[in-house]
């Protein structure tokens, strides 16, 4: 009895699972809730670390970076702040941090990253189903962006989130940027300027 | 003759695995027989502790990355490393690893491989930047046309440590006077440590109160040691010759400590020891390394010391300028070694000594291969900063020279092996690069 209990929470994970991808992309507001088995989705699970990152970030923007600020501290966030004196990591260093150690982590279980259209590194260009998430973010505010893909064989379910302009230390430092390229906009407070991406292998 | 062929055999097989038996590595010693057991020659890196096969290898002979990140993931953390595994680890990064396998320390660095060997150990084509950066001239125009193979041997990109070489660090430093104004090495800080240290270690010891047992010592030593920062840092004799450090002295006296008695006050020396080429095979529980196991040229006479602790600094007289250079100078005996006392440097050093050059203003041995960081601790690791050669642009050079003369000089393979006498030949063109860049970004 217990044996079947298992395989029917199996297949009602499943069934949730492949209405998840039923679509390609879906809108917050769609997102399934959790199984009645306990399990959750792939889009359940990358809301929430999604929430709780951004969390994080916001509250190292608003109150720490941004409030460094304000009081003219002797400490100021810089990009360089390895190796100049009085600095603290800039909001968006302190996320990419984070998504290393998870990244190191075997078993966390998922990998994030920040992804634009207007990357002021090369190597952080939107690739695969990113480059279809970022313009449907884009065109669909307010909204998130859901897909699986496959990547060298392997599938994955990923979401995309709007990464907003929070603090001002971010928009001025992207604005003001030696790399950014010939189309890079100017951007202002609350401006959609790239994608946070959580994705999760569903094999 | 069935008989005799069984007799045969048996001899044979007997024979056969005591030869083997002799001639197997084993955990400390290992026969000249020995290396016939050896794939192919090891790197300069690995060659001392190449015996020692278990310090790479598992026991079923195979090799995974976690013996390199067993000894180098340290110091690769500290590198700041550029292509860290870890980077490698999104998804999205696969098609990448298509191309090189850049999780896996042994994609480029394989052993036992020395017709395939480059300089830094790499094994694979020297063209391996190219793969993934092959478009870099789209976003540095500078790039363009530049040969395939240039980015990691003209003195401006590592594929791991780039500390001394990253856009930001060069803007800051172009236009740098080739020596600063005030060019100075870090001090000891003996006097602080002396200051912070207990009440007890503050009362300097005199001869009266050695607590060597008679028939271990003589009054010359025991002179030597009331004499030494030893004594002065009320170190008695029993601190390094007792097993036991809660017994008085006598009761299981060695005669010569080791280095894990030093290590008892020394640990940050022994340790950053231990990893380096001097003390290495003592690390791997081989013996001690001496002169006539190196493979860089060292005087002969000097072929069977034994590189401990005390090889370079006698325990009862502690004597920081022949530590130095002169016990350096006593074994090694290549061109570099042998060009230092011709060079400016020296002459710094040598007026540093007499008093006529302020403190921290000469330039030994020790102060490129052995740096003291800013809290006055020495580098024990003389391979630390050593390759690639720009690792010693931040730990050494620039406490006294401009980033732009620094580059150049350790770019230029003629002034390595004169140690650095006279001016470089050639010029690093990545900080006119990097200007240039920020100049053309102003414009816009």
């Amino acid at each position: 009895m217990k044996r079947l209990n298992t395989n029917m929470a199996m297949v009602a994970l499943a069934a949730m699972v492949l209405s998840t991808f039923s679509g390609c992309s879906r809108s917050e507001a769609e997102a399934p809730a959790a199984t009645s088995s306990g399990g959750i989705s792939p889009q359940k699970f990358a809301d929430a670390v999604h929430a709780v990152m951004m969390a994080d970030r916001t509250v190292y923007a608003k109150q720490v970076v941004t409030r460094l600020k304000k009081q003219d501290a002797p400490v100021s966030p810089s990009e360089y702040w390895q190796d100049e004196d009085h600095t603290i990591p800039l909001p968006a260093q302190m996320f990419r941090m984070g998504a290393e150690i998870v990244n190191e982590d075997p078993t966390a279980g998922f990998t994030y990253s920040l992804t634009s259209q207007w990357p002021l590194n090369p190597q952080h260009q939107a690739k695969g189903v990113e480059v279809e998430g970022l313009k449907f973010l884009a065109e669909n505010p307010g909204e998130n962006f859901y897909s699986e893909e496959e990547i060298a064989g392997k599938k994955y379910f990923t979401a995309l989130y709007a990464d907003k302009a929070v603090a001002e230390a971010c928009w001025t430092c992207h604005n003001e940027h030696a790399n950014r390229g010939a189309d890079y906009p100017e951007f202002k407070e609350g401006d959609v300027m790239g994608g946070v991406v959580v994705r999760l292998p569903i094999d | 003759m069935t008989r005799l062929l069984w007799i045969s055999w048996f001899v044979l097989t007997i024979a056969g695995a005591t030869t083997l038996f002799i001639a197997l590595p084993g955990d400390s010693t290992a026969s000249s027989l020995s290396t016939v057991f050896l794939p192919g020659q090891t790197t300069h890196g690995h060659h001392q502790i190449e015996m020692k096969c278990a310090a790479c290898h598992l026991p079923d002979g195979g090799v995974t990355d976690q013996s390199c990140i067993d000894c180098h993931g340290g110091e690769l953390k500290l590198s700041r490393d550029t292509h860290p595994a870890s980077k490698f680890h999104d998804p999205t990064k696969a098609p990448l690893l298509l191309k090189i396998d850049a999780q896996n320390c042994l994609s480029c660095h394989v052993e036992h491989e020395e017709e395939l060997t480059h300089p830094m150990g790499v094994t694979v084509p020297e063209d391996y930047c190219y793969h993934c950066h092959e478009d870099v001239a789209k976003d540095r125009p500078s790039h363009a046309g530049l040969a395939f193979n240039s980015c990691a041997n003209a003195g401006c990109h590592n594929y791991h440590d780039n500390r001394a070489l990253y856009e930001n660090f060069l803007r800051k430093h172009a236009g740098e006077a080739n020596v600063l104004d005030e060019p100075r090495n870090p001090l000891r800080r003996v006097q602080q440590w002396l200051a912070s240290a207990p009440a007890s270690s503050r009362s300097p010891l005199t001869a009266e109160q050695s607590n060597a047992p008679a028939e271990h010592t003589t009054a010359e030593l025991t002179a030597a040691w009331a004499d030494s920062a030893h004594a002065a840092a009320a170190v008695n004799c029993s601190g390094c010759h007792n097993a036991d450090k809660n017994s008085s002295a006598g009761d299981s006296w060695v005669a010569v400590p080791d280095h894990q008695s030093c290590a008892g006050c020394h640990d940050g020396q022994v340790d950053s020891f231990l990893v380096g080429r001097h003390g290495m095979r003592l690390a791997a529980g081989l013996s001690p390394m001496t002169p006539e196991l190196a493979r860089l040229p060292m005087h002969g006479d000097a072929a069977h010391r034994q590189l401990d602790c005390s090889a370079c600094h006698d325990p009862h007289q502690p004597d920081m300028a022949l530590a130095a250079f002169d016990a350096c100078i006593s074994c090694h005996d290549d061109s570099h070694s042998r060009s230092y006392a011709d060079s400016s440097h020296h002459t710094l050093w040598q007026q540093e000594l007499s008093g006529q050059g302020a403190p921290g203003s000469g330039v030994s041995c020790a102060t490129c291969h052995m740096p003291r960081d800013e809290d006055g601790h020495v580098q024990h690791n003389q391979n630390d900063n050593l390759r690639p050669a720009e690792k010693m642009a931040r730990t050494v050079c620039m406490n006294c020279h401009g980033l732009q003369f620094t580059l150049d000089a350790l770019a230029d393979p003629q002034l390595k092996d004169n140690c650095y006498s006279g001016p470089a030949t050639m010029k690093v063109r990545s900080l006119d690069m990097v200007k240039d860049w920020f100049e053309s970004r102003k414009r816009r």
